[in-house]
């Protein structure tokens, strides 16, 4: 049985003690979306202002546990200043860190996720959310809601 | 007679075992309560020996099946004082009773501007069929309202009864605990020409409960909260609305008669039973029912109420400021359970740290979103009891709630 040093790790009491990027963006310029994880009743508005494909800056608003808070956080700071293709390859990695079923692939899955993990950073604390399969919609909601902004940016009526 | 709490225990088979190296401390039986070895006997008995389908074969462990579904109902029936079998519908759950309501008497009863009343405390199974039929057909919703200390606000009854179709509340609100004066909301309910449905999930489980005496017209409860299994609710009504009321479900068992331009629905109760029943289910129920009365329902309720207070109390004397209990603080007020904030944390780490201490309680809305937006939050956290819950639980939940402000404050 999983134990709770692998759910909270120091650093992600961190992000929750001191979550980076709280706020929020005028829009428009910026584009907002809000998700809600209907397990808790937990809602996560994320604002997402680009220049060109570049992601200028994230802010974040909303309320939630110190899982999806912690991921919020980080996520922010993750993909800020990235470009919107780089951001999206950034979510795609983090998913499937968060996936229960990739965890149980062998092989070469399991290698080609252990590469893409390490440009995760303080990101791959979060692993241990994986062990606690009822917690992972907790980590995954700010990242889902940041994907639909970036669908929404990237639409080209936008 | 009091519980004897250690010799109940020992009737639960889950608490035979440790959980993580834990003992099991289950506070959460306002989602899903445990089931005692009589209940598992039935339904495995059953299966072992008289399996076959209810109301059709005519041999002997059919009718024997027949014959024990039969009683099934009436026992069950029984344990809510509803003495005639034809008015007790065995659904799949609460939910399923709220939407026979809404489909069958709402469809046939209800049009554009009808009105409907509700309480801001509803669990989403008495909310969202009639949020349906507001879509659907323009029925309009109105809600009763709270007072500050979570009790339902009756103060402006009269008006906001005034044209009502139905009222439809629940007896005991899964997130306050919080029992709400049914009979007199009945009494004024009927007074304006409305009927009157009462959700019974929270109270059947804990207090003694006389469809008559609550004056309810509809009265739905749930099995798998009531140490009975999941996969099975009733729906008792007056006779008279469900002979009124077209079919919900259609199919086999619910038919006297089919041809390829029509049909005729079959008696009560049957009319409402489209299908196979769940029969191991009924069975299992009936025994809960049986377990609860050979405990003495007053004892139960005697027993849950003194728990309450002792939650109450003890964690109140405990935390002081840092525990917000939700609700009123009498235990008389209450059912089986409190919801609570503690120290700003959120509910979902509080569950998962007091996981750690094989404490298990509920974290979320509940199913009542609206009511957590009237209380200002996203989730709560709720323990809530049974007849295996004792005071030591209540001591593990605030061991474990110590825990909890070491790592998150």
């Amino acid at each position: 049985m999983p134990g709770l040093e692998d759910l909270y790790r120091e650093i992600i009491l961190d992000h929750y003690r001191n979550p980076r990027n709280r706020g929020e963006l005028p829009v428009p310029p910026a584009h907002a979306e809000t998700g809600f994880n209907p397990l808790c009743g937990d809602e996560i508005t994320v604002y997402v202002q680009t220049e060109g494909d570049r992601i200028v800056d994230v802010k974040l608003a909303g309320q939630g546990c110190s899982i999806s808070q912690s991921s919020a956080s980080m996520m922010s700071t993750a993909v800020k200043g990235k470009t919107i293709d780089e951001a999206r390859r950034v979510v795609s990695t983090f998913k499937g860190m968060m996936s229960v079923h990739e965890q149980r692939l062998g092989g070469d899955e399991a290698e080609r996720s252990s590469d893409a993990l390490a440009e995760l950073g303080d990101l791959v604390a979060l692993q241990g959310v994986v062990k606690f399969p009822v917690r992972i919609k907790c980590a995954t909601l700010s990242w889902n809601t940041f994907a639909q902004a970036l669908d929404a940016v990237g639409a080209p009526n936008h | 007679m009091a519980i004897d709490v250690t010799a109940v225990k020992k009737d639960f088979p889950i608490f035979d075992q440790e959980v993580g190296g834990k003992r099991l401390v289950f506070l959460d039986s306002a989602a899903s309560s445990q089931k005692p070895r009589a209940v598992l006997d039935a339904m495995d008995g059953y299966y072992s020996t008289t399996h076959a389908n209810v109301h059709r074969g005519v041999y002997a462990i059919a009718e024997e099946a027949t014959r024990l579904y039969e009683l099934a109902r009436r026992r069950v029936g029984a344990f809510v004082g509803a003495d005639d079998p034809a008015e007790v519908i065995f659904t799949k759950n609460v939910t399923e009773s709220f939407n026979l309501i809404a489909y069958s008497w709402g469809r046939a009863n209800l049009g554009r501007g009808d009105v409907v009343v509700l309480s801001s405390m509803e669990h989403h199974a008495n909310l969202v069929p009639w949020l349906q039929l507001a879509e659907e057909r323009g029925i309009v919703l109105r809600y009763l309202g709270l007072t500050d200390d979570g009790r339902l606000d009756t103060s402006e009854l009269e008006r906001e009864l005034d044209g009502a179709r139905l009222v439809s509340i629940t007896a005991c609100s899964n997130v306050l605990g919080t029992l709400t004066p049914v009979r007199e909301v009945a009494d004024a309910a009927h007074a304006a020409g409305a009927l009157v449905a009462v959700d019974g999930a929270q109270l059947v489980p804990h207090v003694p409960t006389e469809v008559g005496a609550l004056g309810a017209d509809f009265f739905g409860f749930t099995g798998h909260k009531m140490l009975g299994p999941t996969g099975i609710g009733v729906l008792w009504a007056r006779r008279e609305l469900l002979e009124a009321m077209p079919p919900f479900l259609g199919g086999g068992e619910m038919i006297s008669d089919v041809r390829t331009d029509g049909f005729s629905p079959a008696e009560l109760p049957w009319k409402f039973e489209a299908g196979t029943p769940p029969i191991a289910e009924a069975l299992g129920l009936a025994a809960a029912v049986e377990y609860l009365e050979k405990l003495g329902m007053d004892a139960v309720r005697e027993h849950e109420k003194a728990l309450s207070a002792y939650a109450i109390a003890s964690l109140t004397e405990r935390f002081g400021d840092d525990i917000k209990i939700h609700g009123p603080l009498d235990a008389g007020s209450r059912g089986g359970l409190i919801s609570f904030a503690f120290k700003g944390i959120h509910p979902h780490d509080l569950s998962q740290v007091l996981d750690e201490h094989g404490v298990c309680v509920r974290a979320g809305h509940h199913c009542a979103k609206p009511l957590m937006r009237h209380l200002g939050v996203a989730a709560t956290a709720r323990a809530s009891w049974s007849v295996y819950n004792d005071e030591p639980d209540i001591d593990a939940l605030g061991d474990a709630l110590v825990d909890a402000d070491r790592i998150f404050s």
